[in-house]
């Protein structure tokens, strides 16, 4: 009896005489909020749960989120930054070296002082955004090397709860949730921000 | 005959991870008790976490059906294991990732070496994972010449100072920011001098330590918070941005895991991402949570394992009272409220599964036998049934297992009478004045214990006071 044979015919054993199975009651938990996704009133929401996990928000008009990134990166004194091959060509900061990724060794990546990227959903009730490695958003490491990560989110993908999130994500892509900078309780447990990932997260909320 | 026996249900074999302290609960507790400085280190922890979780839990209005989905969602999963491991595994598989099968420890260990080794590996990162402490893995790396770098901040303190992790989700919640200070001073090569005991510094400097390793590490093992069969998708809840190192970085990803951490379906990430963080850290959500489906041309690692481990769970799935051990989602919560856990600290429990969970997970995973004074090491306060997001009634577990257990009665006499009433010191003092100790179980017991007291088998008559006992184990130490 090889392993896989013995573990699944223990758990069967196991359950040898237990009663039949009973579907689970669909239960009577929120599947979501009280408001439809993209509201105003949810964009508030988002924006004060990033900013309690000390991300910083822009509320910028669609017009004017080339200029807010170039700015952020300006003023964080980002020299060079990565952005997915899919990032909307009119969000490249003008004022900073802008490297696409084309399959960057970590190295590389980890030289780099920042990276923009999309989202593919935020979730307002926890202030999270969650990345799904679409084109606008690319390979989980670019996100990750560098020390400043500069995230833009349009309305209509904040939605209110979790379960809304999880309903909207396609399983099979890789996903990272994000909510706040890197950060740590292991000392004391304080929140400290600033680990291994990125030390600053900047979200940039569009009006459209 | 053997392939009978073989099919059977089991128990963890000895000798091998750390599920069995060096020695009895009581033992142990007593020298945890006379140490000062752990008891401030464990109030201020846990009071802290208390009072964060409390908040934002109080912020969901539908926690308590959260928690009875959580449930469900748990009770069906088990009642239904072999069948959802398959379709994890076909899941998986179809994903391009490769699934092993674990009968226990011995076996996961030796998977993950000839794994490591056939990538060509001297040495492996690894994210914080229950399940690879419980099977020992650092040690049988080591013991194969493969070093085992813990990149967790809380792990790291764990292992450069050479001690045991003491809390589910804290492991080095026993240390304050000066002993970590000390001991970053002490075994970092690379450490400034000048590094101050502000938690922002310490976590710099874990930051620059293990940059390097992060960049240049072929392999990395981890563990998964839950694995959905629908979809074969692994999560990992974390904080700090070591997971996403982990779990992104190197070329070949195994993942070690309890048969018991599969979900069903996709929908129920939706109810366990909500109780998870807000139970555990105190956080509406954790920094980073990742999750994977096999292998992602491309992207992140191109070889994937997944080693699926039994190591005594098939043994806690036959208790039909006893199963509900294996709903943990490791959150720490009963840890965080527990009185006696609040004053002994992890290490008493002598197992990785410490508090109150691991006073029901331990002796079910070894057999009673071998940690036979762990459901004993409860005051049965109910303190941790009221926090545990997906409500396992840890109170019952504790009696069920009691009624199992071979305890010499002096031992849990002791035991009970020393918890129960660490737990209430008011209401000692107040049932000394009226009654010289002794009494105190009983209907006359006031709000909120009364409500207990219907369904609990409080502690017998201690034949001593609750100081006498105090002081004797207090001079031993
Ligand atoms: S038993 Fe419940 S409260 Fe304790 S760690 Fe497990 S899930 Fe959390």
């Amino acid at each position: 009896m090889n392993a896989r044979d013995t573990v699944l015919a223990r758990l069967r054993a196991a359950l040898a005489g237990a009663p039949p199975t009973v579907p689970v009651p669909p239960g009577e938990h929120r599947r979501q909020g009280d408001l439809p996704p993209g509201h105003p009133e949810l964009v508030d929401l988002l924006e004060h749960r990033l900013t309690d996990y000390r991300a910083e928000v822009h509320r910028v008009a669609e017009a004017a989120v080339a200029d807010t990134i170039a700015g952020i990166l300006t003023a964080a004194g980002a020299a060079a930054v990565v952005v997915p091959p899919g990032l909307p060509t009119e969000w490249r900061p003008g004022p900073v070296e802008v490297v696409v990724d084309d399959d960057l060794p970590a190295d590389r990546l980890a030289g780099l002082d920042g990276v923009v990227t999309a989202a593919a959903v935020a979730v307002a009730e926890t202030g999270t955004i969650v990345l799904d490695a679409a084109a606008d958003q690319g390979r989980r490491v670019i996100s990750l090397l560098p020390d400043l990560h500069v995230c833009v989110v349009r309305p209509d993908q904040v939605v209110a709860t979790v379960p809304e999130a999880v309903a909207r994500l396609t399983p099979g892509r890789p996903l990272t949730w994000i909510s706040g900078p890197s950060a740590t309780s292991d000392i004391e447990l304080n929140r400290v921000e600033g680990v291994h990932g990125p030390r600053r997260l900047h979200v940039v909320l569009t009006d459209g | 005959m053997r392939r009978t026996f073989l099919g059977m249900p089991a128990t963890a074999p000895r000798g091998v991870g750390h599920l069995r302290g060096d020695e009895s609960f009581p033992a142990a507790a007593r020298k945890a008790l006379g140490d000062a400085q752990l008891r401030r280190n464990l109030r201020h922890a846990t009071t802290t976490i208390r009072a964060k979780s409390g908040a934002v839990i109080g912020e969901v209005p539908d926690w308590q059906e959260l928690r009875a989905a959580g449930r469900a969602i748990k009770s069906d999963t088990m009642a239904r294991l072999p069948e959802l491991l398959e379709q994890l595994e076909a899941a998986v598989t179809g994903a391009g990732g490769t699934v092993h099968w674990a009968t226990d420890a011995v076996q996961a260990n030796r998977i993950v070496t000839d794994l490591v080794r056939a990538a060509g590996a001297d040495r492996v990162m690894k994210v914080k994972s229950m399940a690879t402490q419980e099977i020992g893995l650092n040690e049988a790396l080591e013991a194969a010449g493969i070093e085992p770098v813990e990149t967790d901040l809380a792990e790291l303190i764990v292992q450069l100072g050479r001690d045991k992790p003491s809390h589910i989700l804290v492991p080095a919640i026993h240390r304050n920011r000066a002993e970590i200070r000390e001991i970053f001073l002490r075994e970092m090569p690379d450490v400034d001098a000048a590094l101050t005991d502000e938690p922002a510094a310490l976590a710099a400097a874990a930051r620059r330590h293990l940059r390097r390793t992060f960049l240049s590490t072929k392999v990395a093992v981890s563990g998964a918070n839950f694995a959905v069969a629908e979809t074969g998708a692994l999560a990992v809840v974390e904080s700090e941005g070591n997971g996403r190192m982990c779990l992104t970085l190197p070329e070949t990803l195994i993942t070690v895991m309890g048969v018991e951490k599969v979900i069903p379906t996709w929908d129920d990430l939706g109810v366990f991402l909500q109780l998870l963080p807000r139970a555990s850290t105190g956080e509406r959500m954790n920094p980073y949570t990742s999750m994977w489906t096999g292998v992602t041309p491309g992207d992140g690692p191109q070889q994937v394992h997944l080693v699926l481990l039994d190591n005594g769970r098939s043994a806690v799935l036959a208790d039909a009272v006893g199963r509900q051990a294996l709903h943990c989602i490791r959150c720490s919560a009963c840890l965080n409220v527990c009185p006696v856990y609040e004053r002994t600290g992890g290490h008493a429990y002598g197992s990785v599964y410490p508090g109150p969970i691991g006073a029901v997970l331990s002796p079910q995973l070894t057999g009673v036998a071998d940690n036979a004074s762990l459901p004993y090491a409860s005051s049965l306060c109910g303190a941790c049934y009221d926090a545990c997001p997906v409500m396992i009634n840890i109170p019952e577990l504790l009696v069920h297992l009691r009624s199992q257990a071979p305890h010499p009665r002096s031992e849990a006499i002791a035991m009970a009478a020393a918890a129960y009433t660490m737990d209430h010191p008011r209401l000692y003092a107040v049932a000394q004045r009226a009654a010289g100790l002794g009494r105190v179980a009983g209907p006359a017991l006031p709000p909120p214990l009364n409500g207990w007291t219907a369904s609990r088998d409080l502690p017998a008559a201690p034949p001593q006071t609750f100081r006498q006992w105090w002081s004797e184990n207090r001079s031993e130490s």
